[in-house]
């Protein structure tokens, strides 16, 4: 801890590096989720149908199938096995997140991210308690529980619950009452349990976590030693509990973060003004001393360090 | 990392986390009630929502429709929706189609079936003459101008299967006693449920016609009677030779069985035997037991 950490979130990178660098990632991730979300609205909005269907399943440019391996999932669970077109599209989906990061679907993609995100902001404003904090891993409780539900009533279970597909379909296909599946979950992010949904109950976002467990695409805080213990990193990170294996780890430690849980989001490299995270693969292999504090002797530049 | 950073196990862990085990498989447990029943409830469609063409039955659509809406796009006349929630009676997001407000014109491609990337649509329905998307029933004859004796015909002359899936069948008006019904009659065989009967009949606000799942509105079939007409085999003669029984005092009359004598003609002599005047005309004798 240091004088620092009762600065305003993020107001030394502001002044350090200047506003659109210590926004840079969070813009971009805002220009990401209306950008994919308005992909799918060209069609209905415009008569531009470049991409047909809803996160679930769709058709990109007549050619390209994708299709949400987790309600496909289901949908094999309960006993339904599947064409090749939704297969291909599963796997191209998967695929790819299991190279960039599972979850950066949770951050760059999906149309909920910023109602909690919402949530979390106001929550901050209003300057609640944390609220009821359920352990991170129910999430894989609830994943186990959708797959067992697909299975016994053999049906993709999740679907006729879930706030991502009842506001990305309710805004391309019409909403009808789904709105109050997105206020709930807004609701319950702001009153009951801070950071509660995404971050701990979503089984989509523990499924997508599961499938990028290898990802290449990783947050690493290759410059921990620059760390000046102003905590802003894990103000802003959604799943926080992430950082403290890089960053606080000791010498011989990766200051790579390889939890599954992280979402890439980004916003630790927006925070920090010491520039203490950047974008790397999880092969790097950048020399990386701990922090003069957890080191038994001083600073010593290029110490040996094991991956 | 080194041995020496990993904790211990404490005696206590074991503990907590069977505690910590247990309380989520309760928490996931009443969670995973509600869904079940939300998703048994689902699977009770409603009459009036018909699924696109090669549409899986109900119980296995939920399990194959990701709810995409790839087949409502790819629909050319705007015919399906997506159930929107709490507005309507599918399960959320699933396709479905309102004879009564926009029917299915039986595309010759079926783009909605081709559309379809899981096989909710199954593939395999190539023809779109073999769809069963539900049946047309005639449900009020009260007032279906054709029943009322008045040629409407409407829902005749629209059907695309006209004169399979449904005909006119002429009957006598016992209201006027000297004219003609052309009572419309579906044919489960070939109405394929598209519902342009129900779009079209005249009739202000509902229709006299109405297109149905299926399981609505068909019977099963009586196996346990014969029906003589359409099967002409013999049912036990040619199993077992039984007696026939005709009129008279009993097949116990061993010298003439059935009241006749063999070689001779016409009903036997009443003062005979086992001889008896019937108390009716027996074809073919010449009506003289009266």
């Amino acid at each position: 801890m240091s004088e620092k950490t009762a600065l305003p979130v993020g107001q030394e990178a502001i002044q350090d590096k200047g506003w659109w660098l210590a926004h840079r990632f969070l813009i971009l991730r805002r220009v990401s989720q209306a950008f994919f979300l308005g992909l799918f609205l060209l069609g209905p909005w415009f008569g531009i149908w470049w991409v047909k269907g809803n996160l679930a399943g769709s058709l990109t440019l007549d050619i390209l199938p994708l299709t949400d391996p987790f309600v496909l999932l289901q949908g094999m669970v309960a006993q339904h096995w599947p064409e090749m077109t939704a297969i291909i599209g599963a796997l191209i989906v998967g695929v790819t997140y299991a190279l960039i990061g599972g979850r950066v679907y949770c951050s760059w993609v999906c149309p909920i991210n910023p109602v909690t995100d919402g949530a979390h902001w106001l929550h901050d404003k209003l300057g609640f308690a944390k609220g009821w904090q359920p352990k991170r891993n129910t999430r894989f409780w609830v994943l186990g529980m959708v797959l067992i539900v697909s299975a016994l009533t053999g049906t993709i279970a999740w679907e006729f619950v879930n706030p991502i597909s009842m506001l990305h379909r309710g805004l391309i296909f019409g909403m009808g009452f789904a709105w109050t599946f997105v206020l709930a979950v807004f609701l319950f992010d702001l009153f009951v349990s801070r950071r509660g949904w995404c971050g701990h109950l979503c089984p989509v976002g523990a499924f997508y976590g599961l499938l990028g467990h290898g990802s290449i695409l990783r947050v690493s805080a290759v410059n921990r030693a620059e760390c000046d213990d102003c905590m802003d990193c894990f103000a802003v990170c959604p799943e926080m509990h992430v950082i403290t294996p890089a960053l606080r780890g000791a010498d011989e430690d990766t200051p790579i973060i390889l939890s599954p849980d992280c979402t890439n989001c980004g916003r630790c490299v927006d925070v920090c003004a010491p520039d203490v995270f950047k974008f790397t693969t999880r092969f790097d292999t950048t020399p990386a001393p701990a922090r003069a504090a957890r080191r038994p002797k001083q600073r010593q530049p290029e110490a040996s360090r094991a991956a | 990392m080194s041995a020496a950073n990993k904790r211990k196990p404490k005696p206590l862990d074991r503990r907590r986390f069977l505690q910590d085990a247990a309380r989520a498989a309760g928490a996931c447990a009443v969670a995973g009630m509600a869904l079940t029943k939300l998703a048994t409830d689902a699977r009770a469609l409603p009459a009036q929502a018909i699924r696109p063409p090669g549409a899986l039955p109900e119980e296995d659509f939920l399990a194959a429709c990701i709810r995409c809406g790839l087949c409502v796009r790819d629909c050319p006349y705007d015919t399906l929706k997506l159930a929107e929630l709490g507005l309507e009676g599918p399960a959320t997001g699933t396709p479905f189609f309102t004879a009564r407000d926009i029917p299915c014109e039986m595309c010759d491609d079926i783009p909605c079936v081709v559309a379809c990337p899981t096989g909710a649509l199954d593939h395999g329905l190539t023809n779109i003459d073999d769809a069963d998307m539900g049946l047309a029933v005639l449900i009020d004859e009260e007032h279906c101008l054709n029943a009322l004796g008045l040629r409407c015909d409407v829902c005749y002359r629209v059907c695309p299967v006209i004169d399979k899936a449904i005909t006119l069948e002429r009957r006598h008006n016992e209201r006027s006693g000297a004219h003609a019904i052309f009572m419309p009659i579906v044919h489960s065989d070939h109405c394929t449920g598209c519902g342009k009967c129900e779009k079209s009949c005249v009739l202000p606000g509902e229709a006299a016609i109405k297109v149905l799942p299926r399981r609505v509105a068909m019977a099963e079939a009586a196996d346990h009677y014969k029906l003589g007409w359409e099967d002409r085999n013999p049912m036990v003669d040619d199993i077992i030779d039984l007696p026939d029984r005709l009129p008279g005092p009993g097949t116990d009359n061993l010298a003439a069985p059935g009241g006749y004598l063999p070689g001779t003609e016409g009903l036997p002599d009443p003062s005979m035997d086992g001889g008896f005047t019937p108390s009716f005309n027996l074809p073919g004798t010449g009506g003289s037991g009266q």
